[in-house]
């Protein structure tokens, strides 16, 4: 009888437990305020047809420059009479697709790489860590144009050629994360139970190593935006006329004294976003925590 | 079938780190028949994990490397095995139990899934057979309600439950031959007690053989039929319990046994320790490497390496004056080295 009390008493701990990560995040403000942006961004990008006004690429020579609010567009319009408002809509799911496709292809692929120069080390490590080290010895913008002018433009080359740029640093901390891991009693137990190398990596190392790894991702996701936005702006991202933050941007700078909202909002969007996707990572960061009490 | 289980030749291995070479264990040799136990014993960094481990073939290679011997399992050379012959053998018919419980679970996977993560390598069962072996492996290691323990997380077992769950995980594929690697240093003294009578009595119903590693010799004297002293990476006593604990023949087993707290040890009595440290298994040792901390020690011990020598019936000794004409008495020693401490 005691000893059934003892087990639900426990199994009572452990559900606090799970659901105390949420709720630390919450408690922290700022995490807060960050999880709201990435979910209205989230939303936005997927309601964009719902939520939008006008069709984002529609133009109107007639109606050109309009001011914030000015015969039914919510902010205005760009020098061809497209309504921005729509643009920022829809450039929300560029935004998006590119920050989540680019940091899952840097953090499947970085991942693999950092898990098998740690886990088998010697020569492996070597190699694998050294190309690393090459890759990430470019400054990750430039990486990027280089990759884009081979590549050639298109979403789907954005994606990649941000997403190779994220691979080092994926590599980085997994590798650090497997090494200590794989230090560990429970790993030579199931060694020592007949295991294979893919089961011991995928089924013991990698879940004993996410935590650190979700936390970069985050984090990643906003440099990732940024990088879009910066293609998009130098012409070398998503190709006119698909909207997008950086490219709306590119298009205001030449009317930054005659109309300057056109610059500044996507410009405001492209902030507000990052920093959002910054605080929420800061939160997770600490929440995931175990020596920081909130 | 040979009553034989484990035969281990000469075996040798080493650790290197740059251009040093540290030899960890030297040319150990031993025989356990089925059914028996046998205890390795000696101070830390004696080379009985690495043995152990070695049987397994699990030390980290790189650095280490088995760079010589033999270990005949039931007449097949395991250091001849592939990859994948080997990992058949390892919790099939070998497995291996850890010091510490509580670092020997994975803590993000439940109890259960872990106990039937062993049981599906080895057998091809499904996985409500696999749940029903594992419910069973739970209530065979004293386990009480184990259907609901079997969902529960490691950090939710105490240090004692937990060595009980690695218990049930390494005979879950009914092996021949278990490694407990200081299965009770960890574990507080009840609990040790209660560990190793869990030990024995699943040893009989399993028909496994047991080697256990430990520098605790009460353990040793409770449950093994032979015995292994190491040091320095060299075996330099090997008998029966029998033997070993009443006519023990070297003298850093003399040692061992006067450093344990007996009944005859009275209140704020010094226990007696062994003056000096293992030597440093990095460089060449030449001579016995007990010799340096050895009172009886001669010129002969620093310039000449002792051989096994069967002193008596299954009682070998690695010590040069423990041939019959030069036997040396133990009393003598323990009195002489008492009253060092006291003075």
């Amino acid at each position: 009888m005691a000893e059934s009390q003892a087990i639900l008493q426990t199994t009572d701990v452990v559900e606090t437990n799970e659901r105390s990560l949420f709720r630390k995040l919450i408690r922290n403000r700022f995490a807060a305020f960050g999880l709201f942006i990435m979910l209205l961004l989230i939303l936005t990008a997927i309601f964009a047809p719902v939520i939008a006004t006008h069709s984002p690429d529609k133009m109107n020579v007639t109606k050109t420059l309009l001011g914030i609010g000015a015969e039914g567009h919510l902010l205005g319009t760009d020098n061809y009479g497209r309504d921005i408002f729509s643009r920022l809509v829809y450039g929300a799911r560029i935004s998006i697709l590119v920050g989540l496709g680019a940091v899952l292809f840097g953090a499947v692929i970085g991942s693999l790489l950092g898990v098998i120069a740690g886990y088998f080390g010697g020569k492996f490590d070597s190699i694998i860590m050294r190309i690393m080290d090459g890759l990430s010895a470019f400054p990750f913008i430039l990486l990027a144009i280089t990759l884009m002018s081979v590549l050639g433009q298109g979403l789907m080359n954005v994606i990649i050629a941000i997403g190779i740029g994220n691979i080092p640093g994926f590599a980085r901390v997994v590798r650090g994360q497997v090494l200590s891991v794989k230090q560990s009693e429970y790993i030579e137990v199931t060694r020592s139970l007949g295991a294979k190398h893919s089961r011991i990596i995928f089924h013991h190392i990698l879940p004993n190593s996410i935590a650190p790894l979700i936390v970069y991702a985050t984090m990643s996701i906003a440099g990732a935006i940024i990088s879009e936005a910066s293609l998009s702006f130098l012409g070398l991202g998503v190709q006119p006329p698909t909207a997008s933050w950086g490219s709306m941007l590119q298009d205001g700078k030449n009317f930054l004294v005659l109309n300057p909202h056109m610059a500044t909002i996507p410009g405001l969007a492209i902030l507000i976003t990052v920093v959002g996707i910054n605080l929420f990572g800061d939160g997770l960061r600490d929440a995931l925590d175990p020596k920081m009490k909130v | 079938m040979s009553n034989e289980l484990l035969k281990v030749e000469n075996l040798e291995v080493q650790f290197k780190s740059g251009s040093t070479v540290t030899k960890a264990v030297n040319g150990v040799s031993f025989t356990l028949n089925r059914k028996e136990n046998i205890g390795i014993v000696g101070e830390s960094g004696s080379g009985k994990s690495v043995t152990a481990t070695s049987l397994l073939r699990l030390i980290p290679t790189p650095p280490g490397n088995i760079s010589g011997g033999k270990i005949l399992f039931e007449g097949k050379d395991l250091l001849t095995l592939s990859d994948k012959e080997m990992r058949d053998i390892r919790g099939n018919d070998i497995s291996m139990i850890f010091q510490d419980p509580l670092t020997s679970l994975n803590p993000v996977f439940s109890v259960g899934d872990q106990i039937m993560e062993s049981i599906k390598l080895h057998q091809k069962v499904s996985k409500k057979e696999a749940k029903q072996k594992a419910i069973q492996m739970l209530q065979l290691v004293g386990i009480p309600a184990p259907e609901k323990r079997l969902n529960m997380y490691p950090h939710e077992f105490s240090g004692g439950m937990r060595q009980r769950v690695m218990i049930a995980i390494a005979l879950s594929c009914n092996p021949k031959l278990l490694i407990a690697d200081e299965p009770t240093t960890a574990l507080d003294v009840t609990v040790q007690a209660q560990i190793l009578e869990l030990m024995k009595k699943l040893q009989d119903e399993f028909n496994t053989s047991i080697i256990m590693i430990t520098h605790d010799l009460g353990v040793v004297w409770e449950i093994c039929h032979k015995v292994l002293v190491m040091y320095a990476g060299n075996v330099i006593e090997y008998g029966t319990v029998e033997e070993i604990h009443d006519q023990p023949m070297h003298p850093y087993t003399w040692g061992l046994l006067d450093s344990q707290i007996t009944e005859s040890v009275e209140d704020h009595e010094m226990l007696t320790t062994i003056p000096g440290s293992p030597p440093d298994l990095r460089q060449e040792i030449k001579g016995c490497p007990f010799a340096p901390r050895c009172s009886y020690a001669r010129d002969i011990c620093f310039s000449k390496a002792p051989e096994m020598v069967e002193v008596k019936e299954k009682h070998f000794v690695a010590c040069h004056f423990q041939t019959k004409e030069t036997r040396l008495n133990r009393k003598e020693r323990s009195t002489h080295v008492r009253a060092v401490v006291k003075s």
